[in-house]
């Protein structure tokens, strides 16, 4: 037990303040400032940022879960409806069959850092209005922080929802 | 999408590349051959078994392992509740998590015991780092080295000889830590906590985000615990939200390393048995029964989440990445759907999407891999599971060849196939008993009393066919010790925890008596050497014997109440 209990963790914690912050999570600041976790999804309401995904915790990283709600339930589809409703007021250049359904569902952790390419660029036209900055600067910035796949062979493309808005607001 | 079928591709073959040689090593741990480690681990294993006075050269028979198996899982037993009840008191509880009340600490030592991990409480607001560490991590190791020095004994026993004597379980079962499991959770643990997995004794953190909200993060010791969790096939999360928890699996590299990590245990098992018994060939014909049936599973559920939901694309919105409710972006519906059937196929239980939001269809490919609970399996018990079925196999096939049935040169004989045949009744028996029960309950819209705050509809979190999902599925993963859960039911009660608690503590002994008695009992009885008319069990034919038998079971046990529930919702969506 004092082997598994103690010295297992206790060597993994010796090891883990060689990695990036200490084993501590890694932290992204700006302007000396933490302003959150590299993976811990934020919430963003305002129209000029990039918006995560709905949250069934509220991106209260004290708890994490989904909403667990079955595909059927009607419940659950009258939330969905309310969503995208809310959507497209927000941006009404983007006909509702563009919307991506990743905008409108809970992730499982209700934390989730990331969006699809496909997700960003549809809130594109938004946030150029908000900002007063052209399209086509925002889009090439989206561009440039889409998450390659692993290796450039496994796995999705992504896009940190926080990173991106912080270069978002560096941009001039 | 390419990327995504790429990247399930390259974990499977990752798994078995690594599988094989890891196969090689285990049987050499467990025939006492030399191996690279003795250095290491010859001196700590000297040492242990000198402060606990056990003479590990003692030589055991079949009903000694047992009762010194179950009288050690007991004392382990004592000890979780003890800090369960009291970790509110306990040192190493920096966010001041309050101690479990009586009926959640016995489901959740029962279940950790029993490698099964039914986390009815969140790793957040339920238990503090030292239970964390101490209890849930410590009984992680214990519980996958059980199952594993379990399946030492079967091997033992059914290497070529007449013999009483098959091992000493201490020898077994400390070699399967120090040798196997804490040597490869060094290597993982080291990798995932330079990838993003937090290893830290603080508690929670606070920040203000862009927008300007404060808002609070939990933390802790997570990479070492997450490394264990998957490497013992264990699966409970250090987080409530499992391994969708961004400090659980950061990226899709570490859902690679997680993926590849659980399976590869179970893999080499298999491996393991050619090996020792040098027979390669059995090996791989069990391994590629075991695929065709893991494929027949999984092949659906990834096309039915790439589809998305029906009733989404009613709403008349894009699902450019398939059904995304209760999904991460970063790890895409291939990966999670992947992921979902192949921790419920080997009794994991981990998550890296929430089932409960899964497709119907998916729902039902889960469901039935636990209710099958043979196609590679947990830590060493995944192989017991599978004896069992290869033990009515070779008797049923006997019987239609009209001759005495054998199993690696012994013959099995009624006392055996008796064993088997309850053994593999009981499974289903347990599932369906527990799904009557809450589903009366449910129906007639109990007052429960003490045993729930309220009614019995009360627990659900969905109704209708998807109801009965929940609860069946909630006793399925606790017969098959696997441990995931569709999380919308509210189980937090001394209903759910003290009937799901029986139920892990029957189904997680009765399937390891069961295989190390039959195994016993063959061990003891006179080698016939091969002859022409030997039932050979390396071959195609009877791999097809095998999993007919296994796909017939499962069929005739479970198919009505999968017609009740996921089946049912499948074809009103579809409609």
């Amino acid at each position: 037990m004092v082997l598994f209990a103690v010295i297992y963790p206790l060597i993994i914690t010796v090891v883990a303040q060689f990695s990036p912050n200490r084993g501590k999570g890694e932290i992204i600041l700006t302007r000396g400032k933490v302003v959150g976790y590299k993976t811990i999804g934020q919430s963003f309401t305002d129209n000029k940022y990039f918006w995560s995904r709905p949250s069934a915790v509220g991106y209260n990283a004290t708890t994490s879960g989904g909403s667990n709600k079955g595909p059927a339930n009607a419940e659950y589809l009258t939330t969905l409806q309310a969503r995208i409703d809310t959507f497209m007021v927000h941006n009404p250049s983007i006909p509702e069959s563009q919307i991506t359904a990743e905008m409108v569902t809970a992730s499982g952790s209700g934390l989730d850092p990331d969006i699809s390419p496909e997700s960003a660029k549809i809130q594109i036209k938004r946030i150029a209005d908000a900002r007063n900055i052209p399209e086509d600067k925002i889009l090439s910035l989206v561009e440039s922080q889409i998450k390659k796949p692993v290796l450039g062979l496994f796995g999705p493309e992504t896009i940190n929802v926080l990173e991106l808005n912080i270069r978002l607001d560096e941009l001039k | 999408m390419n990327t995504e079928i790429l990247g399930i591709l390259a974990m499977f073959v990752a798994t078995l590349i690594v599988a094989v040689p890891l196969g090689k090593y285990i049987a050499r741990v467990y025939a006492g051959e030399k191996t690279f480690l003795d250095p290491l681990c010859n001196p700590v294993e000297k040492f242990v078994f000198r402060i606990c006075s056990i003479d590990a050269t003692l030589e055991m028979n079949w009903k000694k392992h047992l009762t010194t198996l179950l009288g050690i899982n007991f004392i382990w037993f004592l000890l979780s509740m003890f800090i369960l009840l009291n970790q509110g008191w306990l040192p190493l509880n920096p966010d001041n998590n309050p101690s479990m009340s009586p009926d959640l600490a016995f489901n959740t030592a029962i279940s950790f015991i029993v490698n099964c991990n039914l986390q009815h409480y969140s790793g957040e607001t339920g238990v503090s780092y030292l239970t964390q560490l101490t209890c849930l991590m410590y009984l992680h190791f214990v519980s996958a080295a059980t199952g594993m020095a379990a399946c030492a004994i079967v091997f033992n026993a059914l290497s070529r000889r007449q013999t009483q004597k098959l091992g000493n379980f201490y020898n077994y079962f400390l070699k399967s830590c120090t040798r196997i499991l804490l040597p490869l959770s060094f290597l993982v643990s080291v990798i995932l906590s330079f990838n993003g997995i937090p290893m830290t004794f603080n508690g929670k953190d606070t920040v203000t985000t862009l927008e300007g909200n404060s808002v609070q993060i939990s933390r802790g010791p997570a990479a070492a615990f997450v490394a264990i969790k998957h490497l013992g096939t264990n699966g409970g999360g250090f987080f409530g939200a499992n391994s969708t928890h961004p400090f659980e699996n950061p990226s899709y590299f570490t859902n690679m390393v997680e993926m590849i990590s659980q399976m590869i245990i179970p893999f080499a098992f298999i491996f393991a048995l050619g090996y020792y018994l040098k027979r390669r060939k059995l090996a791989w014909t069990n391994f590629g029964v075991m695929t065709a049936g893991f494929l027949c599973l999984v092949i659906p559920t990834i096309f039915s989440e790439i589809n998305g939901s029906p009733t989404i694309q009613h709403l008349g919105i894009a699902q450019p990445t398939g059904s995304m409710e209760g999904k991460e972006t970063r790890f895409g519906t291939v990966a999670s759907a992947y992921w979902s059937i192949a921790t419920t196929v080997i009794s994991t239980g981990s998550v890296n999407s929430m089932h409960d939001s899964s497709m119907p269809l998916s729902g039902a490919m889960q469901l039935l891999s636990m209710m099958i609970n043979a196609f590679y399996g947990g830590c060493g018990v995944g192989i017991l599971n599978y004896f069992i079925f290869i033990v009515l196999a070779v008797f049923i096939s006997g019987l239609m060849v009209g001759r005495t049935p054998e199993f690696l040169g012994k013959k099995i004989e009624a006392r055996e196939v008796k064993i088997a045949a309850v053994i593999a009744i009981f499974h289903p028996f347990l599932i369906l008993v527990g799904a009557a029960l809450s589903s009366y309950l449910t129906a007639k819209d109990a007052q429960m009393g003490w045993w729930f705050n309220g009614n019995a509809t009360g627990w659900l979190n969905n109704s209708g066919y998807h109801g009965f999902s929940e609860m069946l599925y909630e006793y399925t993963s606790a017969s098959a010790n696997n441990g995931s859960g569709f999380e919308g039911l509210v189980d937090n009660n001394p209903f759910w925890n003290i009937t799901t608690g029986i139920i892990l503590l029957l189904s997680r002994y009765l399937p390891i008596i069961g295989p190390v008695a039959i195994a016993g009992l063959l061990a003891g009885k006179k080698y016939i050497p091969e002859s022409a008319g030997t039932l050979k069990t390396d071959t195609s034919t009877f791999a097809i014997m095998t999993f007919a038998v296994i796909a017939i079971i499962a069929a005739l046990s479970f198919f009505p109440a999968l017609a009740l529930g996921p089946l049912a919702e499948y074809f009103t969506l579809s409609k």
